[in-house]
């Protein structure tokens, strides 16, 4: 199953590496991971999505706890958090595709048109993971070239 | 306040913490810290290899239960550290290690002698740190031993670049630490400790499998009170050797691999178990999913990671064991288990630990006789293999702390340098290696150490020529196809010692075991026995690897 977890972590050199650290000795692939500092510039919070044996994620998640600078752990397991995902696209342009690009951009209020080139256009993609796997599919037919996504970030819904 | 610089602090800072030896070999990038502790109220060991170092610091804390200490220059002196600081590690033992590192300017640049030494030891660490700044020296040096002694100990690693050494601040000494992600649970549920106590009262075949987290935690006594208020019977692992007296009649002794049919027996046929400290290790399980198939569990543990990690748990208790066993004390009620205590005892009546004599000198005679000629009253380190597995089986540990065994790495090489730091935190008590001879080589240089510090330490090398229990597997599973076992071309070990300055006796028969021990202790110095036992004695009982506690291997006939 997939899991969204959150870590608030000290903001110091090296805890990166110790978070990702006990994913990789047990062989886990991180999905995405993004990180940032929080309302108090002496923490980060990452957003961590792992696909993985639950058992075996709860136990990673115990380990996270155990790391001394980290300070909360949150899975998102059986809730609905918000998330959102910045992505940048880079899309071919020709005369033929651009209607059918721009006709995309403007039918979903997540697509953007972050700059446009010769040959290429960039859209700027914000929004969940089921909104922004349907803009891409319609791209990717239109020739998609270059992708770059930032990993989802997360927060509990409503007044937690 | 007064201005001082990083290295001043440091020591300074250990003073502070009350240490009283340190452990460890000089080089270039921890020059400053050298100079300090030149004048300072600490006794620096020397060492002849950073391993032993380590080790020695870990030996030290397992037999006080205080912070071991040990050091090093960069680069290779640290690396030369990370055997001791893993093993450390995989027991849960309190050390600080302090290492010099290239200056913080030529971090990153391949320096001479710079290793990564915090990114090469983090995945072998309870925490670690690289003082980048004299300002947080005072408190890094305050949170390390904080964070090494409380909770689930381990070990922490202090990394200072040189230039931090001999940069000045004014020095200010934090007295308390503030962590805020680091709060250890140390009392217990009271909720939980109510339903186990009603779980234990329902049990008929209860057993209790208590591990080295009793003795760290400090709750030999605790234990000993809950098994006087219930009569459950007490199966130990390795590391809990000496939490709960052998000699008592409801000890059962060692569990898992090479330990008793009986306490095997025992942990497979109960209807419950109550798990303290311990972790279920597959050296102590066997094949998980035959293991004890009818038995509930209750599991106490500070670690909550340590709890339902390897088995389910039908009673998790997250909790210092010291405390948990106290609350639970309070309230346990004794079940009902006359039955279950009768069978325990045809059990240990049918299949007692034996070994066959037939006049060759056998090595579980020779530990017997450790035992006897110390009356039980020493504290005793092991090596690995072979050796590490008679030394458990045939001495009989009444105490904590009297067992010091690399359990959960298996290090081969912990067992002498371990020794020593034992005899340098309690001189008084009686401090014997039971050494492989494979072993003993892995630190043999430290021979210098003790010989030239004046610490008696005694090592009895059970010398079967080969890398015994390897061959053992061999024998059992590979056919008797000795693969690189053979240790021919092992030195004379009575001359190495007489070389170092150590008292050297070779023994020969079963008859030479006891004087040669009682002259061994008689004598104010290092001494090495060199028994030369039985080459192709093996440990029974054995669970081969991945079978179920009840397919154990005899070797009586
Ligand atoms: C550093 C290290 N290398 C290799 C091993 C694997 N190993 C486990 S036991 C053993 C043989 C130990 O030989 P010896 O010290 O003579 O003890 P014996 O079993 O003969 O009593 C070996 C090689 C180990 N545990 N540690
Ligand atoms: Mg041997």
């Amino acid at each position: 199953m997939k899991h969204i977890i959150n870590v608030l972590v000290e903001n110091k050199p090296g805890v990166l590496a110790r978070i990702s650290g006990l994913f990789s000795a047990r062989g886990f692939n991180i999905e995405s991971l993004a990180v940032g500092e929080t309302e108090n510039p002496d923490t980060s919070r990452m957003t961590l999505v792992v696909e993985g044996d639950d058992r075996i994620l709860e136990q990673v998640t115990k380990q996270l706890h155990k790391l001394i600078d980290v300070i909360k752990v949150a899975d998102f397991v059986g809730e609905k958090p918000i998330t959102r995902e910045l992505l940048l696209v880079k899309v071919s342009l020709t005369k033929g595709t651009k209607p059918q690009i721009l006709q995309i951009v403007n039918s979903f209020p997540e697509a953007r048109i972050a700059d446009v080139g010769e040959k290429t256009i960039t859209i700027e993609i914000v929004g969940e993971e089921d909104r922004i796997k349907t803009i891409l599919d319609l791209l990717r037919p239109l020739g998609l070239k270059t992708l770059s996504r930032t990993g989802r970030i997360a927060l509990p819904r409503g007044s937690k | 306040m007064a201005k001082m610089i990083g290295a001043k602090i440091l020591v300074e800072s250990l003073i502070r913490e009350k240490v009283e030896v340190i452990f460890g070999i000089s080089g270039g990038a921890i020059l400053p810290v050298f100079d300090v502790l030149y004048d300072a109220p600490i006794r620096f060991i020397l060492t002849r290899h950073e391993q032993g170092a380590a080790h020695m610091a870990d030996g030290y804390a397992r037999a006080t239960g205080r912070v071991g200490v040990c050091m090093a220059t960069s680069g290779p002196g640290a690396t030369n550290l990370t055997t001791g600081i893993a093993t450390a590690h995989m027991d849960s033992i309190p050390i600080v290690a302090i290492t010099g590192q290239v200056p913080t300017y030529l971090v990153g640049n391949d320096a001479f002698q710079e290793a990564d030494v915090t990114g090469i030891t983090r995945p072998i660490t309870k925490h670690n740190f690289l003082v980048k700044d004299v300002k947080d020296l005072a408190r890094t040096v305050k949170e390390a031993f904080h964070i090494a002694s409380t909770g689930r100990p381990g070990p922490v690693l202090i990394d200072l670049p040189k230039d931090v050494q001999i940069k000045e601040t004014e020095a200010e000494f934090p007295r308390e630490v503030e962590i805020r992600g680091y709060k250890p649970t140390y009392f217990g549920h009271p909720g939980q400790i109510k339903k186990a106590v009603q779980m234990i009262s329902k049990a008929t075949r209860p057993v209790i499998y208590a591990g080295g987290g009793v003795i760290i935690s400090g709750a030999s006594k605790e234990l000993i009170q809950l098994v006087e208020k219930t009569s459950i019977p007490v199966a130990t692992t390795l590391m809990a050797l000496g939490a709960f007296p052998e000699n008592s009649p409801l000890s059962l002794g060692m569990l898992g691999m090479h330990g008793t049919e009986y306490a095997n027996y025992a942990i497979m046929d109960c209807d419950l178990i109550i798990a303290i400290g311990a972790r279920f290790d597959d050296r102590v399980t066997g094949s998980l999913d035959k293991f004890a198939p009818e038995a509930k569990i209750i599991h106490i543990d500070i670690d909550p990671s340590a709890i339902a990690k390897n088995v389910q748990v039908d009673i998790p208790i997250v909790g210092d064991v010291k405390n948990v066993l106290r609350e639970l004390n309070k309230i346990v009620k004794k079940p009902a288990i006359s039955g279950w205590l009768k069978q325990i005892g045809e059990w240990k009546k049918n299949h007692p630990l034996t070994y066959k004599r037939n006049g060759k000198l056998k090595p579980q005679y020779v530990v017997e006789k450790i035992y006897e000629v110390t009356k039980g009253e020493a504290i005793i380190a092991t090596e690995v293999g072979q050796n590490q597995m008679w030394a458990a089986q045939y001495y009989q540990y009444t105490k904590p702390r009297t067992f010091l065994s690399s359990g959960g790495l298996g290090t081969m090489g912990y067992g002498f340098p371990a020794s020593i730091g034992a005899k340098v935190g309690c001189p008084d008590r009686m401090v014997f290696d039971i050494a492989g001879d494979g072993s003993f080589q892995m630190n043999i240089q430290e021979l210098a150490t003790c010989v030239h510090n004046k610490i008696p330490v005694k090592v009895a090398i059970m010398n079967n020529g080969y890398l015994g229990l390897v061959r053992q597997w061999q024998e059992l599973f590979y056919k008797k196809r000795y693969s690189a076992v053979s240790l021919a071309g092992n030195p004379d070990f009575v001359k190495v010692a007489e070389a170092y300055g150590a008292v050297g006796i070779k023994v020969e028969k079963e008859e030479e075991v006891v004087p040669a021990l009682k002259k061994a202790i008689s004598i104010d110095k290092p001494v090495v026995l060199d028994f030369l036992i039985e080459p192709e004695e093996n440990v029974f009982p054995m669970v081969p690897a991945g079978a179920p506690l009840t397919e154990m291997l005899r070797g009586l006939a």
